[in-house]
């Protein structure tokens, strides 16, 4: 028996059909009723459907938005092809592998990696209950190794079986054999006391980010599926019907965006989702946005590129093209949430600035955050006044791009009487009439970049955590392993700072000064591989004078070993 | 045609900004037969948006009263699409000639009949591209000769109004710019139809297409009534020799229309999230 811990990370394997993702769902349920923060990911092999799979939950005492150095226990209900997913499951000699012998052998990699090793014959066990399946008996092997509350696990499973009757009485008793076959090996990552309850969201990035587009008035979305995206389509549908709005499925994501911009002409705050192709492919319209000055935002959930790359994995490699990609001199907005709730806040303060400054917002969020379920604190999510300056008729001659100290002019909604004017992305003069002039293209090209400039983001613009003279800097997904290096670092004696930067457009470059004020050396944390985000930083302020990066590309995320083995190194060098 | 009396004439709908177009360009009587359609539909000019992309007759929208937008190549289908159904209650016209619509926008064009908005789509169609001076287009002659396709380009027509027609247009005629009374009846017509209305209108380009100053002997009206039967307009489309003008296909799809009532807050939403 060891200690309690404040983070377990168990993973759960099988091939098609065994119900491994099932399984991880009503863990990461149980874990949410018994009090623990958690989080799941998934990963799959190429089959469209079917195929072995393998679900990650990380449970912990803490919100905890990103994975741990590595995992407590290996659960497979089968071995067929599951050696694939070895380097998104590292283990060590701590670990446990938890194989059924009718099963065979683990695969030599698992075996080397110096793990204890114990048989369960998970589907002798789930044969000899009438209607019991391997997975549930998994389940409750891994509820008991974690110490779960038998009511948590038992709960969570008939929440999902809904049906009550035999089904679900045969998934309680392949749960309650799981339990016994746990309580044989003894409960060997039994998770510390649960935090003080708090109100808390179960739910994926994407979902979050869906749920703060509406909290920020979208009406009107148009998209294209695309992996790692389209989730957050599919629980927009049916909400935005209910709310009195209207998803479109585009043709195409040229479509995709151009219907957004259409609706956002005629007044509704609108948005589409995408991933690094299809953002490829909106980059003409987005200039036509930043031209016309009409707001929309763009949720880009960044996948592994480029090209194709790898469809289901992450990376944060469309940082260039979100804030280098449009034609011409196109000043626009880039959000990046930092943490899966703030998939909600930020896609929400993403359309507030959108509508305010009549641009289009790109949101960064990536794979990781997307496709992960996570138990987070509840986001506070007020739903947005509307924030679009609107024209209203005063008899004078209407001027849509007329020269205001803030950039931002008032804009007439189609059906207006006596403001009619033509949203052009022809350069055109205040009235909105087409011009090659060079004044007109001159005073447009100011405004618009006066908008963003003049623009006040307040104190919302990055997180800036700690004290120190080292700091983590970062954007994204990684600041979570980001956070729990610097926790580590402070263990070691080494004070360091986080600042994760959530408005990378327009940069802000006198706060970020304020926020590494005092600090001489900086870590840039990102997932990529040529350190887009360092050069950015370098292109737009002032950095301290010792910097390096800690730089690496997708698909497995960032682990806080990484990154608080570098930040102790270094602090030390 | 009964019109509505809101004391509105044509030249209401007419901006005060003077056109790009070459003179004796046909897309002069094409904005004269809008302006009067919208003057016999009795619409005023804040309840029009016209919607367009990128070429010659795209430039229509500044030049009327109404709400424009003058978006990018291609992709006015798209544009229209997102504004009438955000926005229901306007009328919205979608402008643009042969390159912007079927070569560049040809997926949005299949995409518009089959989704069978309420949208009417005005395509000037004078079978080159005028803003670029003088390439072939989808709808050039094979063996029309050019600087970017010496000795034409050996390549087939597209035929427009076959494809709206198996694409599932709702409404699909033929104008010809040299009759603006006649065009302003069919758009007025279009305009009315419920769903994706489909009007190709020859316009021709004196400039880089003097040639087709012949269409006005060519041209008539087709010896015709409208069906409404996919079949029949099939083999009539078909078999046309493209100087048919009139309404040529009346279909009776209802069209796309989601339901726009809110029947739940946003806190609702929310429910499913909480533990």
């Amino acid at each position: 028996m060891s200690s309690p811990l404040a983070s377990v990370s168990v993973a759960l394997a099988g091939s098609g059909g065994a119900g491994v993702m099932t399984a991880g769902n009503m863990l990461l349920e149980a874990l949410a009723r018994a009090g623990y923060y958690g989080l799941m990911t998934r990963s799959s092999g190429p089959q469209i459907r079917g195929g072995e799979s393998v679900a990650m939950v990380r449970a912990a005492t803490f919100p905890a938005d990103g994975p741990d150095d590595r995992f407590h226990v290996l659960v497979a209900i089968d071995w067929q092809n599951v050696v694939r997913f070895a380097d998104e499951i590292p283990l060590g000699p701590e670990s446990l592998i938890v194989g059924d012998p009718a099963q065979g052998e683990p695969p030599e990699h698992f075996a080397r990696c110096g793990a204890r090793f114990a048989s369960v014959p998970f589907k002798a066990i789930a044969k000899a209950i009438a209607g019991g399946w391997p997975n549930m008996v998994a389940l409750g092997l891994l509820g008991g190794l974690m110490g779960l509350a038998r009511e948590a696990l038992e709960a969570a499973v008939a929440r999902a079986s809904r049906k009550g009757g035999e089904a679900s009485e045969a998934n309680l008793a392949a749960l309650r054999a799981g339990l016994a076959e746990a309580a044989k090996l003894g409960a060997a990552f039994a998770l510390a006391a649960p935090p003080a309850r708090t109100p808390r969201w179960l739910v994926t990035g994407n979902e979050a980010a869906g749920y703060g587009a509406l909290a920020g008035g979208v009406r009107f979305v148009a998209a294209y599926p695309i992996t790692p995206a389209t989730e957050l389509l599919e629980w927009m549908a049916p909400a935005l019907a209910r709310l009195g709005g209207t998803l479109v499925q585009a043709e195409d994501e040229l479509a995709s965006i151009n219907m957004i911009l259409g609706a956002s002409y005629g007044g509704v705050p609108a948005l589409t989702a995408t991933s690094g192709p299809g953002l490829a492919l909106m980059t003409e319209a987005l200039g036509l946005g930043v031209a016309a000055e009409i707001p929309i935002v763009v949720v880009d959930v960044m996948r592994t590129g480029p090209s194709t790359g790898i469809a289901t994995k992450t990376e944060q490699a469309d940082l260039n093209i979100a804030l280098y990609g449009l034609h011409g001199d196109a000043p626009h907005v880039v959000v990046a949430p930092n943490s899966l709730a703030d998939c909600c806040a930020a896609t929400q303060w993403a359309v507030e600035l959108a509508e305010a400054l009549q641009v289009p917002a790109i949101v960064l969020s990536d794979q990781y955050f997307g496709q992960a379920r996570g138990v987070v604190e509840r986001p506070v999510v007020r739903e947005s006044a509307p924030r679009r300056l609107t024209a209203q008729p005063d008899g004078a001659a209407y001027r849509r791009y007329a020269l205001t100290p803030s950039g931002v002019s008032p804009m007439a909604i189609p059906g207006t009487p006596g403001l009619a004017y033509t949203a052009d992305g022809l350069e055109h003069n205040e009235r909105g009439t087409p011009s090659s002039q060079p004044a007109d293209h001159l005073a447009q090209l100011e405004k618009r970049a006066r908008k963003l400039e003049a623009f006040d983001c307040g104190e919302r613009w990055a997180s800036v955590e700690g004290e120190g003279e080292i700091a983590v800097l970062t954007f994204g997904s990684p600041t979570a392993a980001a956070r729990e290096a610097v926790v580590r670092a402070a263990a070691d004696g080494v004070r360091a700072r986080l600042v994760s930067v959530r408005l990378l457009s327009p940069a802000q470059p006198a706060r970020l000064a304020q926020a590494l004020a005092g600090v001489e050396r900086v870590l840039v944390v990102e997932q990529n591989h040529s350190g887009q985000f360092l050069r950015y930083l370098r292109s737009v302020c002032a950095l301290p004078r010792e910097v390096a990066s800690l730089r690496r590309p997708g698909p497995l995320p960032f682990r806080p070993g990484e990154i608080h083995r570098r930040l102790v190194e270094w602090s030390r060098a | 045609m009964n019109a509505p009396d809101t004391g509105l004439a044509p030249q209401s709908f007419k901006s005060d900004i003077k056109p790009v177009w070459c003179p004796g360009c046909g897309d002069f009587s094409v904005l004269a037969a809008i302006t009067r359609a919208l003057a016999m539909l009795g619409l005023r000019p804040e309840e029009v948006a016209i919607v367009s992309g990128i070429g010659c007759s795209s430039r229509i929208p500044a030049y009327t009263t109404c709400y424009g937008f003058h978006g990018v190549h291609g992709r006015a289908l798209p544009a229209a699409t997102g504004l009438k159904i955000a926005r229901p209650e306007l009328t919205v016209i979608v402008a643009g000639g042969d390159g912007d619509g079927y070569s560049i926008g040809g997926n949005h064009f299949l995409h518009a009949c089959r989704r069978n908005v309420d949208l009417t789509y005005l395509v000037m169609d004078n079978h080159v591209y005028g803003m670029t001076k003088g390439q072939p287009s989808p709808t050039t002659e094979p063996g029309w000769s050019s600087k970017l396709a010496p000795g034409g380009t050996g390549v087939r027509e597209f035929h427009p109004l076959v494809v709206a027609l198996a694409s599932g247009a709702n409404f699909i005629a033929r104008g010809f710019s040299g009759d603006p009374n006649g065009c302003a009846r069919l758009i007025a017509e279009a305009v009315r139809h419920p769903g994706f209305s489909f009007v190709e209108i020859l316009s021709p380009c004196v400039t880089f297409r003097p040639d087709q100053r012949a269409w006005k002997d060519l041209v008539r009206p087709a010896p015709v009534e409208p069906t409404d039967d996919p079949a029949r307009a099939a083999r009539r489309l078909m078999t046309d020799d493209g100087f048919n003008l009139g309404i040529l296909y009346k279909g009776r799809r209802a069209p796309y229309a989601p339901a726009r009532e809110p029947r739940t807050a946003l806190a609702e939403l929310a429910k499913e999230f909480a533990l």
